[in-house]
């Protein structure tokens, strides 16, 4: 234990997804030894994304203003929907420039385990973006696991019966590995998932 | 380091750090161990889609300090992707696995919460019977094996011969008119014969029972189980009745 102002900064870093006590402990010291300019550029970051960042009315995206930069966009098609998880997937989709569509962000994935059912999650909110009628196709992007399979084959029964083209990102092999090192989980799904070359 | 190498069904999974998880295992031989599994989160771990919430796996791990880490897999039964395809078979899994993770101890051998937790997940993704009626058949033994049997005919304070009006969850279930404690339930004599079959794997009578009875059965299973469990369980909460 140390003193007062750096035991409470050791505490709070601690408290961090994915910092355990050591980690704490050496940001805690690198700090202490920063430039004062520097810990002061992190602390206005801090502060300002509280005050700044809330999320898109739209689709629930971090956003800066009423609308996240992709709902803002005019040029992006408005007509497609990609229901994703958490912000950050948000991010990993336009990293691969191939859609150019908007997103629908749930907020999370089913977990009974951890109490979250389909009602914490933002399905209600997207029901009412497809009530509007111009959206024509949903394409559903959870997370390739377990919770993200529930959540996407509750999304799925949801959305039958309604007039839309529904798809699922597939599920496949990792690019660079080979086949033999595939769990038979993503072998399984990557045969499901197996696109015509032709007939 | 010693290692050691066992039949396993994963009960659930925690994230830690930036790509592990935290595996909570029940494992044939040793009972409930706490491994880490490193790099299961990144696309491309080998044994990421193994060490996921009711498969059934062979596992080897090496013991450490507090935890143990996993250093290999092998997919014995993969549950949990069927499982997981149906919001009802996924709740109901999640909430046994949450039952058995309560009812079992670090490092105590569980040879029959493995094997009734095995089968449990077996016939949920069988999609024989209902779901909820599978999961409070589990619920009921699981508290069986750990003690905790409900009565359903004879009267669980004093053993006269049922059966009996009453019951009553914190009295151990049915209850005589001379043992009956205040504000004691009175459900349907179809409910505890219900409840009476589920204990016993008599699914003729299961199968065939009224919605109406599986409900109320339902909700004794539920209060009998957060009686006995100090803290409620989460995922109970989650299931659609
Ligand atoms: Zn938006
Ligand atoms: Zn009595």
């Amino acid at each position: 234990m140390y003193e007062g102002a750096v035991q409470d900064l050791i505490d709070e870093l601690g408290r961090l997804p994915g910092v355990g006590p050591k980690g704490a402990q050496r940001i805690a010291f690198h700090l202490l030894q920063a430039d004062p300019q520097d810990v002061e550029r992190l602390s206005d970051v801090l502060l300002a994304v509280k005050e700044k960042v809330r999320y898109c009315e739209r689709c629930f995206n971090v956003a800066e203003s009423q609308l996240c930069r992709v709902c803002a966009d005019q040029r992006r098609d408005q007509s497609a929907i990609c229901v994703v998880e958490e912000p950050k997937d948000v991010v990993a989709i336009e990293r691969t420039r191939e859609f150019r569509g908007t997103y629908h962000v749930l907020g999370g994935a089913i977990s009974p385990i951890d109490g979250i059912g389909p009602g914490d999650l933002r399905f209600t909110e997207l029901m009412t973006r497809l009530a509007s009628g111009e959206v024509t196709e949903v394409i559903i992007a959870t997370d390739p696991n377990l919770e993200g399979e529930a959540t996407a084959a509750y999304l799925s029964r949801f959305l039958k019966g309604m007039d839309l083209k529904v798809t699922r990102l597939a599920s496949g092999l990792p690019v660079g590995g080979d086949l033999e090192y595939a769990d038979e989980v993503t072998l399984g799904r990557a045969f499901e998932g197996r696109t015509l070359v032709h007939v | 380091m010693p290692t050691y190498r066992d039949e396993a069904i994963v009960l659930r999974t925690q994230k830690l750090g930036e790509s592990d998880r935290i595996i909570t295992l029940l494992t044939r031989r040793l009972g409930k161990v706490r491994a880490v599994g490193r790099g299961v989160r990144k696309t491309k771990s080998k044994f990421g889609a193994r060490l996921e919430p009711a498969m059934v796996i062979d596992v080897q791990c090496y013991e450490g300090r507090s935890l143990d880490t996993v250093t290999q897999t092998e997919s014995i039964d993969p549950l949990g992707d069927r499982l997981a395809r149906g919001i009802e078979t996924w709740t109901a899994a999640s909430v046994m696995l949450e039952t058995c993770d309560r009812l079992t101890e670090e490092r105590e051998p569980a040879l029959q919460q493995f094997l009734l937790l095995r089968g449990a997940l077996t016939s949920l993704a069988g999609a024989v019977h209902d779901p909820n009626l599978v999961l409070d058949a589990y619920l009921l033994r699981a508290m069986a094996i750990a003690g905790y049997a409900p009565s359903f005919h004879d009267c669980a304070k004093c053993g006269a011969p049922g059966p009996h009006l009453a019951f009553n969850v914190v009295g151990g279930g049915s209850v005589c008119p001379l043992c009956r404690p205040p504000g004691s339930a009175a459900p349907a004599r179809e409910t505890l014969g219900l409840l009476s079959a589920l204990l016993t794997g008599d699914w003729v009578i299961a199968d065939a029972s009224d919605p109406r009875h599986r409900r109320e059965g339902a909700g004794l299973v539920a209060a009998f189980l957060q009686w006995h469990l100090e803290r409620g369980l989460r995922s109970l909460r989650m299931v659609e009745r």
